[in-house]
């Protein structure tokens, strides 16, 4: 069984959030259309819906996170669900509890969703095929595998300012190599129908064959920034230096930053996008990552009402009497 | 012992023997073919009508995890499998914990074994001590003690010096040299890289792991005259640097596992960690040359890679899990597959399972000429089953192979002329 059909249901509705790679437009523009009904209830007095009351989510962080975590956690109490952190990466697993063990306590407790992220690509995967049936998971970033949250509040701000998808070019810069963010991404500008979808990284930052993944390959920000719609900048580790993957931060920023001449490359309205958190002088410039083409805030802001769309519509789903697994 | 298998359609490879005919089997030896052998009286009689009698199976690698990993499983155990699956000898590497580099391990180990009696274990020693690559270990001992050559446990040796010397000084005691190829630097992956690890984000090996280190290899090789066998190819590019090294003369063996024979890179979508192996599933290209090099004789052996392990050692995200797969239950069963898939002559399939191994490993068994070690594998070729888990007799339970059709059914295997395992329907 493939990742694509276990977080489906027979009648093919979200069950999981795994990964956006073989959903179909429709999954896709439905958790849009969701997350821009509930975008204004952050603007409300009282900032909260009943969707999820009663409901608990449980933020399974094996990794360091804390961005990605809040929102998370956020979005949960905007939809009035109760919400527990459980940070493993310093609890059980270092004594020696398998994943499964540490799964099977939690089930314990009664809840409804997990939220994972995990170093281990497929992780979240393994969680969704092992829960009880009633457990919504959530793929809060699994290895170098997926991210399927963070580019849904991507496409999300993207279609906010340039709802016209044919007509975009889009351009992700940096380290694709190790990126869950860059794999989801493309999966789900190409199911949007994104008119072209370009990454540009030094050879040592691409993943094998990435071509197969839809995307024109660039080595050069010079030639491929040229008139693009949105560029969407990648953090770039520190590690990434010790494995001889790059000679230093510098050369990186003299020759892949995005800098304002560069970003002058690019269509004058051009949308500059990173999934956080931004390294100045190392992938981006202050000026451009401040600037009035970034919308790297606006991301943020979206990501709590993409989630809050997510969150409901999957447990919405496990709700529905007829919501068999497939 | 006297038994008499009755019927049966004889394949001997070594022979190039392929008829209907009667095996006699007298004190642990075949006594003869055809012609019943003056003063042989029949304690036992085996109906093979209908089918297969060859030479019992030799198993380039299985590891039986003992000593050191016995909560996997044990020599008993994997033996009484072997047995069940029509193998009649197995070769364990030498990365057992302690690892096979002076001669009380091999004589633990084989003891152990003659206690099962369910099978001929063959040991491997360490080419170098604790297979750390630095210091030669005491390869003369080693094969004063019973091991049948040397190898890097699937640890390969990075100090090319090393290498070099560790190559000379096996040469000099006429060891044969069992090498896996893979560069250690190149392979901290999970996966073939290629597609498939670009989609699941999996961290790759890619083929020049492999065919970088066998090219070395090949090159020390020529000016030392050492045999060297190259275990578990799993690149095309790998089969085509063997096969000119042999067409060049020099005194190369390979083989390859069954399941790389049978799965690919796109068996891991979905992160199935039955799949999770190294040398990692490549492409379908590579698994095309791989079956090729078997069928024309570049790999002169198929082995299983036996490697059992726990539930727990399988049951996590990818990249948390151990690599390996339990081979011993599925090996001819898998090989009589591909046989029949691909329309080999199933004499050179049973070359590649019993004689072509035993030449690799320079043993007096492996053919069914008179005199020789009395160890058979009758089967039924026809007999096609699909496997459940509950079938797997390996301690080891790890198997992606569960839900396939197999074909062929091991219906008697006789080890050392004894009947060691007789199928019950």
């Amino acid at each position: 069984m493939t990742t694509t059909s276990i977080q489906l249901d027979r009648q093919g509705r979200l069950l999981h959030f795994l990964t956006t790679e073989g959903l179909s437009r429709r999954h896709l523009t439905e958790i849009l259309d969701t997350a821009e009904s509930l975008r204004g209830v952050a603007e409300r007095r009282v900032k909260k819906l009943p969707t999820l009351h009663g409901k608990t989510v449980v933020n399974l962080f094996f990794e360091a996170s804390t961005r990605t975590r809040t929102t998370f956690e956020l979005a949960a109490k905007r939809l009035s669900a109760d919400v527990l952190n459980l940070n493993i990466a310093t609890s059980s697993a270092v004594k020696g509890e398998s994943l499964l063990d540490t799964l099977r306590n939690i089930e314990a407790m009664q809840c409804d969703m997990f939220v994972v992220r995990h170093e281990q690509s497929g992780a979240a995967e393994f969680i969704a095929r092992h829960v009880k049936p009633h457990i919504a998971v959530l793929n809060a970033g699994d290895g170098r595998h997926a991210h399927p949250t963070q580019a849904m509040l991507d496409v999300f701000t993207i279609r906010r300012h340039k709802p016209d998808f044919p007509s975009l070019r889009v351009a992700i810069v940096g380290d694709i190599l190790h990126s869950r963010v860059a794999r989801s991404l493309i999966h789900a500008l190409s199911i949007l129908g994104a008119g072209e979808i370009r990454v540009i990284a030094p050879c040592t930052l691409l993943p094998a064959q990435v071509e197969s993944l839809g995307v024109q390959v660039f080595h050069l920000p010079e030639q491929g920034l040229r008139d693009v719609d949105v560029i969407v900048m990648l953090r770039l580790q520190r590690e990434r230096m010790e494995g001889a993957l790059l000679p230093s931060e510098q050369e990186f920023f003299q020759r892949y930053g995005l800098t304002e001449d560069r970003l002058a490359l690019a269509k004058p309205d051009a949308l500059v996008m990173h999934p956080g958190p931004i390294n100045r002088g190392v992938e981006i410039d202050s000026r451009v990552a401040d600037g009035a083409r970034s919308v790297i805030l606006e991301q943020v802001t979206n990501g709590i009402a993409v989630r809050m769309a997510i969150m409901s519509i999957t447990l919405g789903n496990h709700a529905r009497p007829d919501g068999e697994i497939a | 012992m006297h038994i008499l298998i009755q019927g049966g359609r004889v394949i001997d490879p070594a022979h190039q023997f392929d008829a209907v005919t009667d095996v006699f089997v007298a004190v642990g030896r075949i006594a003869g073919l055809g012609q019943r052998p003056a003063g042989f009286k029949a304690e036992r009689v085996i109906d093979a009508s209908g089918h297969i009698v060859c030479p019992g199976l030799i198993d380039l690698c299985a590891r039986l995890r003992e000593p050191g990993l016995e909560h996997k499983a044990t020599i008993a155990s994997e033996t009484r499998a072997a047995a069940a699956g029509g193998i009649t000898t197995l070769v364990c590497p030498p990365d057992t914990d302690p690892v096979i580099d002076e001669p009380a391990v091999v004589e633990l180990i084989r003891r152990r074994a003659k206690a099962a009696g369910h099978a001929r274990v063959l040991t491997l020693g360490a080419l170098t001590h604790r297979l750390r690559g630095e210091r030669l270990a005491e390869m003369a001992a080693l094969k004063e003690a019973g091991c049948v050559g040397v190898g890097d446990g699937g640890r390969p040796i990075t100090n090319t010096r090393v290498l070099r010397r560790a190559l000379e000084y096996a040469a000099t005691f006429d060891l044969t040299v069992f090498l896996t190829p893979l560069d250690p630097e190149l392979s901290h992956g999970l996966a073939h890289e290629g597609q498939v690890s670009t989609r699941l984000g999996l961290p790759g090996i890619l083929a020049a792991a492999e065919t970088g280190i066998i090219a070395r290899d090949l090159e020390l090789i020529r000016d030392i005259g050492v045999r060297v066998h190259f275990g578990r190819l799993s690149c095309a590019r790998s089969v085509e640097l063997v096969a000119r090294a042999q067409a060049e003369g020099l005194p190369v063996s390979a083989d390859a596992a069954i399941h790389h024979l049978h799965l690919t890179e796109n068996d891991l979508l979905g992160f199935d960690s039955e799949c999770h192996v190294r040398p990692p599933l490549r492409s379908q290209r590579d698994r095309d040359a791989l079956r090729a090099g078997v069928s024309n004789g570049t790999l002169g052996a198929l082995c299983s890679d036996h490697q059992p392990h726990e539930s727990d050692a399988k049951c996590g995200p990818l990249g948390d899990t151990e690599p390996g797969i339990s081979g011993l239950d599925t090996l001819l069963g898998l090989s009589l597959r591909l046989a029949r898939d691909h329309g080999w002559p199933l004499m050179t399939l049973i070359e590649r399972l019993s004689w072509g191994p035993a030449r690799i490993l320079g043993l007096p068994s492996g053919h069914l000429g008179v005199g020789a070690p009395a160890d058979l594998c009758i089967f039924d070729p026809d007999a096609s089953w699909r496997l459940a888990a509950s079938h797997l007799r390996s301690r080891g339970q790890n198997s992606p192979f569960i839900g396939w059709e197999l074909q062929g059914r091991v219906t008697h295997t006789l080890f050392d002329g004894e009947l060691v395992y007789a199928y019950e329907a």
